[in-house]
């Protein structure tokens, strides 16, 4: 007899995966103008998307452990899902206007999203690391193809194809950790694993340490933490804007929720071990994502390294190896999703009669010829640069909070040093928008782009009055992870 | 009247952002309208707060108007002012409409977003003042870089991008400190309620540690010597209403934080590190002044000259006397008044002229008599001439030094010296002389509106040299319960020890 209880609860990413083959098949059957099928495709998917996150809400708020304990269906894993989902969804939205206009209008583009995001979130509900695996490669191969949509362009093909190769490498790296973790514990599910690192003589057991460093290895690599950041520059560089903006928030987000579910789930027992790893992660991470984004002039490199940097951040909520650091990481990443995304309509929007521009000097002057969205994108960048009253300050607040509770004083002082390192090059782009004489202004951009970027705005600049909503969300989702 | 029940501190730190508001909707080319929305705004917001001088009691030490409200979790959003801290809103509020008439003309360019970052600004200033919780406190005072940082950049000097990027990012190190250890007492004492930690008493291990991080973001923001350099570099550039904010409100933060913060929550670690601060005041006091008499600039040497004096208000505070105390805040508000004012009268010859070389100048008395007695009742009141609200601060602050430690009251007094040679020396090389330089020859007086701005400090300035018991009366209450309190967590610290 069928398990109905775990179809249940997987009923979300069974959906999109269905959804995804009939856009598949639509896209394929269809008759009409690539521009036509590539716009209803895409609204499509975003329907999916709705659809799977209303599934989600309406879900049991209990923790619900299907197909033999595979997947993991808690309030973490909705949280993590939902944000995954107004990524994906909001990273559609953005793609319309700059995809056709590039003319790689092509209806993949919006199945392939769907696809990295039915991926994302068994990587969110990874149980066991054969369904981690899975995951992260359904996930993983999506992107690759996305990275080199633009087949014809030099920099998008080069981008695709070092993604994939990193990409395999690192999964190599994981799966050579996977096995041995299987060959030392004698299982592959988390709770196997947990009392396996909960026995004595775990933190000696080299194969399982071993394992856990491999582990940690090629999750580092899709989180781009240092020191296995190095594709992520010319990856986002070299991707069509709009997917580079789907790379650098929903992808993120999933691996960095299955990075805490691996360590917390699955090595509660080997917290010591690998919070060293994670410090030094988040440490490498925060100090590189500060200093060498000060060099950039291109604003997606630059957004790039600003990426590397908030990973640091959020890895200091990990290291904390509490639930408050959890709750902690969990706020980055929801402020940090919504953020990234702003600033990429933001940098969507940066486009002249002749093309779109990346050069950040190109937005000199723009809150002459544009203020709204020169006061945007500078609200956006304070806030990432954690100023408050804006909402990144609350992001970095709990991360540090959670840091300074577990007593990890160093890992905060650099971490704030360095965030204020960071704010110099945010503070660049600030003054090159509001100081420096004006350049022609851009063509008006997009109507979604617009709302993606007024929408991010009010977030950032309204959120110090109301917070409460978003934190207490966190918290709970902390604790279904949190044993 | 009876103001029991009514927000009234949040509705002054929300009136000037529902100004900022409005004024967003203005249309550009509204000039007018732009720049009287943002005076009624500032008017209205001032007369707020002279209700809460009204209805507030000097006779109670603790905390009043208090307002609490949910907010995150443990951390509330709540309000309230005491002596130390109502008559700083005052300031703020009152020196906001004397900015925007100093704007009145002298800015043209991109007059909208200009008065919304200055209301914005005012908003935050007056939070920090207010604000009773940690979080909230950080929000405010961390909040005032953002508009600070625009005002400056966009409406400066020459050496704009410079020195904003020098004033953001010095004091976004310093505060990032202050943060962690915030951080830090929460988790021990649980709390981030401003009045409930007042009363936590900290190890002296650990207070010594919060102690210095909170020190590292107020010396920036007092500014102590030796991170005072941002200064100088901020004043000059920053248009004249900047400066005047830069040097009557914000300045005024560093030493309002060590009251509320420094003093009554790390009261041993104070102790222990009065004479650390009375040597930083006292370098301050007097290599600031020597700095000060060798500047080119007008800016400039008001700046120097204002680290000096925040000098006198650090060597107050450490003091840990009523007296000291009074004093430094007495000086905090006389200097709010004073600076504004001479980087008024700065501006009001700047805008003639622009430029703000001391060498420019010479002789102006013959075409400018009014601007010359009103220059000269500031130039005055900086030296601490009796009879002037500069006095009564530094008197009171050397006084309190010289009982705990007499070496620095002599080296402090010498910086009184200093005071009248810099100040006077910059008096005459602008206001006396011969007029010879052609460019000096068509200069004309003071317009009204400028002495609709001047009138009012001149005013305060001579009424609370003769008569300052209208704000020593607010003070006194909270000051004697702040004192009482050091003294019972450290009898040390009552009297410091003779060298």
């Amino acid at each position: 007899m069928p398990d109905f209880a775990s179809y249940a609860a997987a009923l979300p990413e069974i959906g999109l995966a269905v959804g995804a083959m009939l856009l598949l098949m639509i896209g394929a059957f269809s008759s009409s103008t690539a521009e036509q099928r590539m716009e209803r495709e895409g609204w499509l998917a975003i329907l999916f998307l709705v659809a799977a996150g209303a599934a989600i809400v309406s879900q049991q708020t209990v923790t619900v452990s299907a197909f033999d304990g595979a997947f993991i269906s808690d309030a973490f894993a909705r949280f993590v899902k939902l944000l995954v989902l107004a990524g994906s969804a909001a990273a559609i939205l953005l793609s319309f206007d700059d995809l056709k206009r590039a003319r790689v209008d092509r209806y993949e583009v919006p199945v392939l999203i769907l696809l990295a995001t039915v991926g994302m979130m068994m990587m969110v509900s990874a149980g066991d690391l054969l369904a981690l695996y899975v995951g992260l490669e359904l996930q993983s191969l999506a992107l690759y193809v996305l990275a080199a949509v633009r087949r014809d362009d030099v920099r998008s093909s080069e981008a695709g194809m070092k993604y994939f190769v990193l990409g395999a490498l690192s999964s190599g790296m994981l799966l050579y950790g996977v096995s041995l973790l299987y060959g030392f514990a004698g299982t592959i599910s988390f709770a196997g694993l947990a009392s396996a690192a909960a026995a004595p003589g775990a933190a000696t057991n080299l194969g399982l340490i071993a394992g856990l460093v491999f582990l940690l290895v090629g999750l580092a690599f899709k989180i781009s933490a240092v020191p296995f950041h190095m594709w992520t520059p010319d990856v986002y560089e070299g991707a069509p804007t709009p997917i580079t903006a789907f790379f650098a928030a929903a992808p993120k987000l999933a691996a960095l929720a299955l990075l805490a579910r691996v360590l917390f789930d699955g090595f509660g027992g080997l917290t010591i071990q690998w919070q060293k790893i994670v410090i030094f992660l988040a440490i490498a991470s925060m100090l590189l994502g500060a200093f060498a984004a000060i060099g950039q002039t291109n604003i997606k490199r630059l957004m790039a390294y600003s990426s590397i940097g908030h990973v640091g951040f959020a890895l200091v909520g990990l290291a904390a190896g509490s639930e408050d650091g959890i709750q902690a990481l969990l706020v980055y990443l929801a402020i940090y999703l919504v953020m990234t995304l702003g600033s990429f309509a933001c940098i969507l929007a940066m486009r002249r009669e002749e093309g779109p521009v990346e050069d950040i000097y190109e937005l000199a002057g723009l809150a002459e010829t544009n203020l709204p969205m020169a006061f945007i994108l500078a609200m956006l960048f304070f806030s990432l640069a954690g100023v408050p009253p804006l909402a990144g300050f609350f992001a970095k607040f709990y991360v540090f909070a959670a840091a300074v509770k577990a007593e990890l004083y160093g890992l905060a002082i650099i971490g704030v040093l360095s965030s204020v390192v960071g704010a110099y090059y945010y503070l660049r782009i600030v003054k090159v928008m509001f100081f420096d004489e004006a350049k022609p202004g851009f063509v008006p951009a997009a109507p979604y782009v617009r709302f993606v970027m007024i929408l991010a705005g009010l977030f950032v600049v309204l959120y110090a009055v109301y917070p409460a909503p978003l934190v207490d969300a966190a918290a709970a989702a902390a604790k279904s992870l949190a044993l | 009247m009876n103001l029991s029940g009514v927000p009234i501190l949040s509705l002054v730190t929300l009136l000037p952002i529902a100004g900022a508001v409005f004024i967003a909707f203005l249309p550009r080319e509204a000039l007018g309208n732009i720049r009287y929305t943002a005076l009624w705004t500032t008017l209205a917001t001032f007369a707020v707060s002279l209700l809460i001088w009204l209805e507030f009691d000097p006779a109670t030490a603790g905390f009043q108007f208090v307002e609490e409200r949910e907010w995150l979790g443990p951390i509330k959003y709540k309000m309230g002012v005491d002596g130390i801290s109502m008559l700083f809103v005052i300031l703020t509020t009152f020196l906001m409409p004397l900015c925007i008439l100093a704007s009145w003309e002298s800015i043209e360019d991109r007059v909208k977003e200009y008065m919304i970052a200055f209301l914005v600004l005012e908003a935050l200033m007056i939070g920090v003042f207010c604000a009773l919780d940690l979080v909230l406190f950080y929000l405010f005072f961390e909040g005032g870089l953002i508009p600070m940082f625009l005002i400056i950049g966009i409406w400066g000097g020459k050496r704009r991008v410079y020195a904003s990027f020098k004033f953001f990012l010095y004091t976004f190190l310093g505060s990032v400190l202050m943060l962690l250890a915030m951080m830090a007492m929460y988790w021990h004492a649980g709390t981030t309620d401003i009045p409930t930690l007042m009363q936590a008493k900290f190890s002296p291990d650990l207070q010594f540690w919060l102690w210095l991080a909170f020190f590292a973001s107020f010396a920036v923001k007092m500014p102590m010597w030796p991170v005072h350099t941002w200064l100088p570099d901020a004043h000059v550039e920053a248009p004249t209403a900047g400066s005047v904010i830069l040097a009557g409100v914000l300045l005024k933060m560093g030493g309002y934080g060590f009251l509320r913060f420094s003093l009554p929550m790390f009261p041993d670690a104070s102790a222990d590190l009065a004479p650390f601060v009375f040597v930083l005041s006292v370098i301050a006091i007097v290599a600031t002044s020597l700095i000060a008499l060798v500047q080119e600039d007008m800016k400039k040497l008001i700046a120097y000259s204002s680290v000096a004096h925040m000098g006198f208000v650090t060597m107050g505070i450490f003091t840990f006397t009523q007296q000291g105390i009074d004093g430094a805040i007495f000086q905090m508000l006389s200097h709010g008044l004073i600076s504004s004012a001479l980087f008024l009268c700065v501006g009001v010859v700047y805008d003639r002229l622009h430029t703000r070389e001391i060498a420019a100048y010479g002789g102006i008395v013959e075409r400018m008599p009014i601007y010359a007695a009103i220059f000269m009742v500031f130039t005055m009141a900086n030296v601490g001439l009796p009879g002037t609200s500069g006095f009564i601060g530094e008197f009171l602050t050397l006084l309190s030094a010289f009982k705990v430690n007499t070496y620095v009251a002599f080296f402090a007094t010498t910086g009184v010296i200093l005071s009248a040679a810099y100040a006077l020396y910059l008096y005459r090389r602008v206001v006396f002389g011969v007029l010879e330089k052609p460019a000096l020859k068509a200069l004309s007086d003071v317009s009204p509106r400028e002495i609709a701005i001047l009138a009012p400090l001149v005013l305060l300035t001579l009424l609370f040299g003769f008569y300052p018991a209208p704000i020593l009366d607010v003070t006194a209450v909270s000051v004697k319960a702040l004192v009482a309190a050091l003294e019972a967590a450290s009898p040390a610290a009552a009297v410091a020890p003779a060298p």
